[in-house]
């Protein structure tokens, strides 16, 4: 557990600092999504029934943003292998890295989507929904796309391949992430969007580290 | 299975097998699109557009079974280290690719005169359109490496991660939107549409299956020869320095 945590810190601590990506990250996020009103138009009505939508999508897009050097800085100065070869089980150290990315990207965009969504005139009811539904889909992004990252590792052109290869496969999350959103709008329940969201979540959280732990294993070869 | 993880043994199973394949693929395409194109009755309410069906049918089931085919055959290179199971998947890809696109498009030119549009985001056209951005993502990987032991098990893992999640993507894209006919063929109470349709369909289906094995004899052997192509090149190339 301290080797966990201790991972977790430390990339925290790299997230964070000056050549971290988060606040690129956020920035991409913000101005993504306010290209949107620029782009269909001002009238409120539009903006509310595109808002959810809008901002899955961009946050789907800046959550890809930082996935491929999420394992390719530690190869490169060789503490992937070091990490390899730790105690703790290759998965475990995945899952650290991954929950690391998440607290660097996903959480900050879960917080900050409410005032966009103020911004897109959303109705009121639906925005703790919206934080809720991107809390809990915004952890299954960070954990397929570190399957795409590790793939990648050394390859030529991962900084593309990785949006490639892992937009296909988080379809679900968008489109439940959505539902549970709209369905809020409409006065509907979004409770089984959101349960949808979690089981989602639950089953990633138990699959991907082995799929990341074997990338990894191969990168290393 | 292990028997077959010896490339020339494979090979030779290849060549056996090709001359069968390749008979299946002209006959059952051959009587099944005259049959279905030329022979078969116009549909009741579609008219001669019921016809689009005899090429987009087989094409979508091709493009999944080929799909699960090339899932099988990573899990096998994953599993036993099976070096030619890797390439059977390789050589599946654009096969999968093309069927799923050759849906795409007939998809589209029947969804003009029928539902008045070139594209509708219906639950089957979109999770059909996903299925074309998985194989591309599967050949994108497989590209991306220069070493292709390298690129072989990375694709592997992509396209079992893909096999899994593939279900999914599926349910929640027929929960999201539909308006596709429901199973017709597969179903509970036996076939719902009528032999005079549903024989071409199934004869043309059959066609396909043999042109993509046909497909698969050819295509491995040349991936097996580009090895060892390889191979002898690296070979030469340190013989060149150490003398």
């Amino acid at each position: 557990m301290n080797a966990f945590l201790a991972i977790v810190a430390r990339d925290l601590r790299l997230g964070f600092g000056a050549q971290g990506a988060m606040l690129t990250t956020l920035l991409f996020f913000v101005l993504a999504v306010s290209l949107f009103p620029l782009g269909v138009g001002p009238e409120p009505q539009i903006l509310a029934r595109i808002a959810p939508g809008v901002i899955w999508v961009a946050a789907l897009l800046a959550a890809m943003l930082s996935l491929d050097r999420l394992f390719q800085t530690d190869q490169e100065d060789g503490t992937l292998d070091l990490l390899a070869q730790a105690p703790l089980p290759l998965g475990l150290v995945a899952l650290a890295k991954t929950l690391a990315h998440w607290l660097t990207t996903g959480l900050p965009l879960s917080l900050i989507a409410p005032l966009l969504a103020i911004l897109l005139q959303m109705d009121g009811e639906a925005i703790p929904v919206l934080l809720g539904a991107l809390l809990l889909g915004t952890p299954s992004l960070s954990l397929i796309g570190a399957i795409g990252a590790a793939l990648t590792l050394g390859a030529k052109r991962g900084a593309v391949l990785v949006p490639l290869l892992t937009l296909p496969l988080v379809i679900p999350v968008l489109i439940f992430g959505v539902g549970a959103v709209e369905a809020a709008a409409y006065g509907l329940s979004a409770g089984p969007h959101l349960l949808l969201l979690g089981a989602f979540l639950a089953g990633a959280l138990a699959l991907t580290p082995f799929a990341i732990a074997a990338a990894v294993r191969l990168a290393l070869e | 299975m292990h028997a077959l993880a010896n490339p020339a043994r494979f090979l030779r199973l290849m060549t056996a097998i090709r001359p069968w394949a390749a008979g299946v693929a002209v006959l059952g395409l051959g009587i099944g699109l005259a049959w279905g194109l030329l022979y078969s009755p116009p549909d009741y309410q579609q008219g001669e557009t019921v016809r689009i069906m005899y090429i987009h049918v087989p094409a979508a089931w091709m493009g999944m079974f080929i799909y699960a085919a090339m899932a099988v055959a990573s899990a096998t290179a994953l599993i036993w280290r099976h070096p030619v199971a890797e390439l059977v998947a390789k050589a599946s890809a654009p096969a999968g690719a093309a069927f799923t696109l050759i849906c795409l498009i007939t998809g589209s030119l029947w969804g003009k005169p029928m539902w008045g549009a070139w594209w509708v985001w219906d639950a089957r056209l979109t999770s059909m359109l996903i299925l074309f951005f998985l194989y591309l993502g599967y050949i994108a990987l497989w590209e991306a490496f220069d070493d292709p032991a390298r690129a072989g098990r990375a694709a592997a893992i992509l396209a079992l991660v893909g096999a899994i999640n593939l279900p999914i993507i599926k349910f929640s894209v027929d929960w999201w939107n539909t308006m596709h006919q429901p199973a017709s063929v597969l179903t509970l109470e036996g076939p719902k549409i009528h032999p005079d349709i549903l024989w071409p369909l199934l004869i043309t289906a059959l066609g396909a299956k043999g042109y993509y094995v046909w497909l698969l004899t050819v295509r491995v052997r040349a991936e097996i020869l580009k090895r060892q192509a390889r191979i002898l090149r690296f070979a030469a190339a340190t013989d060149r320095r150490a003398g």
